[in-house]
Formats: C-alpha cells, sequence, structure tokens
C-alpha cells in the first residue's frame, strides 16, 4: 500500500519533469504549443553539459583528492571524436581542402548515440596513457603535469592536420543534441555518480583524499583508484565534449585552451569540492551568470552618455568571485554536503511555520 | 614463528636509523618495542609494514619474504598498524571508517556499485554487519554515524584500532597508543589492548615511549637507541639493565 503509494509519486514526478522538458525542448509543437525560447534552450543546454563536466572533475579533484587540470584536453578528445564520426562524408571532403583526411574516416559516419560512448570511452583510454605517468606526482605536480598533457592534446589536435584539419578546426557537426540529450546525459551522470561514490568504491576514494598512507595501510591499492577515478572522469569529460561539440557545431584547437579547465574548476570549487549537487547548483548558475553579465562587455547607451563595455570584464569578474568564495567561503556553495529531497523537506519545514507567524 | 625480521637496516643518506635490528615473534605474543625519542621505533614498524625498504636485512610473514612489499599488498598479507598521530579519514563517519578496511575482500566490481544491483547491496549489507560488530567489541556502536575527526581523543585511538582490526589482521602493530594520554587512561588502554588480543587471538608488536606502561601486558621488551638495540628481555631484566636506564635517564659514568 504505502509502496504503491510512494511508486505513484515517483511515477507522477517522472512524467511532469518529461512534460515539461518535452515543452521546453519545442515538442508539443506538434500539437501547436510553442516551446521555449531557442536563447533560453540553449543556455539550459550549456548549464546541463558543464553539469556534467563539473561533476566528472569533482569526481577526481573533490572526492579523490587528486589535483587534476586535464580536463580541457579530454573535453577535446571526446570532441573531436563526435566531430569526425557525425560530420557527412560531403562536409568532411569540403572542410579537409588543404589536407585530405586519413581514409577511413573518410565516409564513416555512425549514429549520435554510439558516438557518444565511443567519445568517452577513447578519451577514457587516453586518460589511462596520462594518468599512468601523472598519477605517481602528488598535489601541486599532479596539477602541473595533467595541465602539461592537456597543452600537449591540444597541440597535437593543432597539428595533425590530416585527422584534425588543424587550426581551421571542424565545422558542421550535426545540431543533434537537445534538451533530451543534454539533461538526460546530466541526469545520468548524477545518479551514476551519486550510487558510485555511496558504494565501497566511494568510500575508498574519499579515504584516498583524507589520508593516502592510513588508506594503503588498510589495504588499499592507491594507484589502482586513482586511476579508476581517473578513468571515469576522463570518460565524462570526453562525453561532455562530445555534447558541446554538437551543441556549438564548430569546434576549434583554441576552444580547449586552460580557460576552460578554469571554467570548469571554478564551477566545482563554488560548488563545493566533494558534492555533486554542488557542482550541478553551481553549473547552473555559473552559465547563468556567463550570459547576463554580457552586459557589462556590451556599449550602453543612455541619453545623456555612453558606457563603452570592456570586452574580457566578464572573466575579470570570476576570477574576482573565486577569490572572493576561496578566502571567505572555502567550502563552497555546499561543503561536502549534498542536496537531498529528504533535506529540502526538513529545510522547507523549518521555514515555513515562520511565515505563518509574520503572516 | 610469525614475524621474522632478519639483521634489518635502514639509512637515509647518512642518517643510519635502524641499524643490524632482528626479532622473531611467536604466535599470540605481545612484545614491546621501546625507546626514547628518535631511537628509530618508528622507522621498524615503516619498514615492516612495507612503507620503506630496508637498506640491507629481510622481514617475513609467516614465512613469506615480504621485504620492501608495498604496504596495501602487505596489510592483505596480515599486517595491520595503527599510526603515532592519528590518522583516521577524518571527514567521514566512524563506520565509513571501517568500512575503508573491509573494502579489499569487496567482490563486486564497477559497474556493480553504479547500479548498486543485487550482489553490490548483498556484500554492503554484509560489510555494515561485519562493521557494527566491530564497533560494538570497541564500545564506539553507539557513534557510527559520527564524524571520525569530531570524536574524543580516546575513542580516536579506539577507532584507529578498530580499523586496524577490520583488515582481520594476524599480526597487529601499534605505534604509541597512549601518546598525550595520563596515567589512568593509559593503563586503561593497556587493559584494552590486552582484551582485543585475546579475543581477537592476535600477536601484537607495540610502540611504547614509556617504559612504565607496557612494563605490565608485554610477555618481552626490546629496547632500542639510535637504532641500535641495546637490551632485551622480560621486563623486569630490561628494567634493571644499566644500559636502558642510562639511554632514559642520560646518566653518565660518574654518576
Amino acid at each position: 500500500m504505502e509502496l504503491s503509494r510512494t511508486l505513484g509519486r515517483r511515477a507522477l514526478v517522472l512524467l511532469g519533469i518529461i512534460l515539461v522538458v518535452a515543452w521546453a525542448n519545442g515538442d508539443l509543437k506538434l500539437i501547436g504549443i510553442p516551446g521555449w525560447g531557442s536563447y533560453t534552450v540553449r543556455i539550459i543546454n550549456l548549464c546541463a553539459i558543464n553539469a556534467v563536466l563539473a561533476m566528472s572533475m569533482n569526481l577526481v579533484n573533490g572526492f579523490t583528492g587528486q589535483f587534476s587540470l586535464g580536463h580541457a584536453g579530454f573535453m577535446a578528445l571526446g570532441a573531436y571524436v563526435t566531430a569526425l564520426l557525425t560530420i557527412s562524408p560531403a562536409t568532411k571532403e569540403m572542410l579537409f581542402f588543404m589536407v585530405p583526411l586519413w581514409k577511413p574516416l573518410q565516409n564513416l559516419t555512425l549514429p549520435f548515440a554510439p558516438v557518444l560512448v565511443l567519445s568517452g570511452l577513447v578519451t577514457g583510454l587516453f586518460s589511462l596513457v596520462v594518468g599512468v605517468p601523472a598519477l605517481r606526482l602528488r598535489g601541486d605536480y599532479l596539477g602541473i603535469a595533467t595541465l602539461g598533457f592537456a597543452e600537449i592534446i591540444r597541440l597535437v589536435l593543432q597539428n595533425v592536420r590530416r585527422l584534425t584539419n588543424g587550426a581551421l578546426g571542424l565545422k558542421g557537426v550535426p545540431p543533434v543534441v537537445n534538451l533530451w540529450w543534454t539533461l538526460g546525459a546530466a541526469a545520468l551522470t548524477y545518479f551514476a555518480l551519486r550510487n558510485l561514490l555511496a558504494s565501497s568504491y566511494g568510500r575508498a576514494f574519499k579515504s584516498i583524499r583524507e589520508n593516502e598512507t592510513a588508506a594503503q595501510a588498510m589495504g588499499i591499492d592507491l594507484f589502482k583508484h586513482k586511476l579508476l577515478s581517473f578513468f571515469i572522469s576522463s570518460f565524462l569529460a570526453g562525453v561532455g565534449g562530445g555534447l558541446l561539440a554538437s551543441l556549438l557545431t564548430t569546434i576549434d584547437p583554441v576552444m580547449f585552451k586552460f580557460p576552460l579547465t578554469f571554467q570548469v574548476l571554478l564551477i566545482v570549487v563554488l560548488g563545493g569540492m566533494g558534492s555533486l549537487s554542488g557542482s550541478v547548483l553551481a553549473a547552473a548558475i555559473v552559465t547563468y551568470l556567463m550570459e547576463f553579465l554580457r552586459i557589462v562587455e556590451e556599449p550602453h547607451y543612455l541619453s545623456f552618455m555612453t558606457i563603452r563595455g570592456i570586452p574580457g570584464l566578464r572573466m575579470v569578474i570570476f576570477s574576482l568571485a573565486l577569490v572572493m568564495v576561496v578566502i571567505f567561503y572555502p567550502r563552497g556553495l555546499m561543503g561536502d554536503n549534498e542536496i537531498t529531497l529528504a533535506g529540502t523537506g526538513a529545510l522547507l519545514k523549518k521555514l515555513l511555520p515562520k511565515r505563518r507567524v509574520a503572516a | 614463528m610469525i614475524l621474522n625480521i632478519q639483521g634489518v637496516r635502514k639509512q637515509f643518506g647518512g642518517l643510519v636509523a635502524v641499524d643490524d635490528f632482528s626479532l622473531s615473534m611467536e604466535k599470540g605474543e605481545l612484545v614491546g618495542l621501546i625507546g626514547p625519542n628518535g631511537a628509530g621505533k618508528t622507522t621498524v614498524f615503516n619498514v615492516v609494514t612495507g612503507v620503506y625498504a630496508p637498506t640491507r636485512g629481510a622481514v617475513s610473514l609467516d614465512g613469506t619474504d615480504i621485504t620492501g612489499m608495498r604496504p596495501d599488498l602487505v596489510t592483505r598479507l596480515g599486517i595491520a598498524r595503527t599510526f603515532q598521530n592519528i590518522r583516521l579519514f577524518a571527514r567521514m563517519s566512524v563506520i565509513e571508517n571501517i568500512l575503508v578496511s573491509l573494502h579489499w575482500r569487496l567482490k563486486a566490481n564497477v559497474f556493480d556499485a553504479f547500479f548498486l544491483d543485487r550482489k553490490y547491496r548483498h556484500e554492503e549489507e554484509a560489510m555494515r554487519d561485519t562493521a557494527l560488530r566491530l564497533l560494538a567489541r570497541v564500545n564506539l556502536d553507539k557513534l557510527t554515524d559520527s564524524q571520525a575527526g569530531s570524536l574524543p581523543y580516546g575513542s580516536q585511538r579506539r577507532l584507529e584500532i578498530c580499523r586496524a582490526l577490520a583488515t582481520e589482521p594476524n599480526l597487529l602493530l601499534l605505534d604509541e597508543p597512549a601518546a598525550g594520554m595520563n596515567p589512568a587512561e593509559s593503563i586503561e588502554l593497556m587493559r584494552f589492548i590486552k582484551k582485543i588480543q585475546r579475543d581477537f587471538g592476535l600477536t601484537i608488536l607495540l610502540i611504547e615511549h614509556q617504559m612504565r606502561v607496557v612494563m605490565g601486558i608485554s610477555e618481552r621488551i626490546v629496547v632500542l637507541d639510535h637504532g641500535v638495540v641495546i637490551s632485551r628481555g622480560t621486563p623486569e631484566e630490561v628494567s634493571r639493565d644499566p644500559k636502558v636506564i642510562q639511554a632514559y635517564l642520560g646518566v653518565t659514568e660518574h654518576a
């Protein structure tokens, strides 16, 4: 009885979510209901992709305690794999007018779902190549090594022109992603990582973060678990890169410079190192602010004067915000706590009676 | 013979931390390793548990050579330890600290963990049962969900010992478990150690700075000073040894 009621309620919530996403995505146009504005939908897509990226970075940096700065490089790999396997042969022929594309890839196109998984796998496998030497380092040294590897990936992509079209980049990636893909990827990532972190493997990761020496003395194979965490994180970074490639439809090596890693790191630190829901929350906030703060970069014409916008000021504001967070609120929005249904309920109960008294 | 340390020497550059250290322990023994600060006691532990590879000499457990073996593998063979400065997983709960020690026996793979499938849930339940039973035996079962770092000092020490026990060792190495305790607390702790030795059928090697503390419970005592064994024997023999008295009190020949 009780069980069937909770199941019924869950099904109802799920149905509601599906309806809202379908509406926002414009799927209800068929029956005459217009979707949400394309600008808003684009921002939500970016939010979801950033959430995937932030959660994956949090796994290594926040939960396993390994300072890794290679995210942009791994995203680049995923983005290029997705682009090369989805762009149509005709477009490829047009793109590679300087140096022809490597033959086997010329006519190869696959459906988006397997391509996304493949992007993750290729990135994950490559992360093992990076991780085996780099994860022997600790702390700042690991950060520098992974940063270097990311830069190597980018430079290789820029120079292997037969595969990547070099600095010209790849255009015409089919815009397959919509809210279903991005929100779906974010939800899958969230639930998979939540389960993993609640499991014995998650405890092993956290024990390494807390005290490596003690974790090893309790029988934890440090290297194996660091590599596992690194692999899963890179897999997700590759998937995130693939989603981004399809959302933007154009990629080039310059996109994947260090500031991209910095942007994800900003989200992770702001949301809280060691909080999955914090990463999701901060991804939404930061992505929205990134758009909102465009006003500081645009000129404004008032009747009596003109305010010139300063390009790049957004990044100054974000850097300042990060400095502030680190100084005054080092644990971020959520610390290592999670937003749960029970917790939200308790919070509401605490807040609601107060309102009644006030009224 | 459960543990056999043969002529171990550990050198850090020009500094010889331990020289020609030998010790063999029979099953069920409780041996005290004492000595003044900087005598090399913890270095011996680090060599036995694989944190350091010895410069010379060999260590074997139950006849298996474990010289320079990786610490997690040494633990899996049956040696567990605690640390001089408590090294709990401070931001994890009490029960999670114990569960980490059970992780290496886990059979479920990562995919089982992603889906928290039946195979995984079954094992998790068994692990929690084991952890709760262990915590009950060290009187920490009422604090299972507290953060380990927030426990009072004495409880942290007990939790650290309990965490080591959870790896199911045959040999337990305790590094100054009574550090920072007053005499009454130390005596209670020693009683506790004696009790877990009986209950779990353990062989224990115990480092202690103060001789007084180990006198009551050790069958044998080894005294280290400046990396060299200066005396060994029963507590009575050792406490009468003039070399030991000199090492501890710094008595000169004139006195």
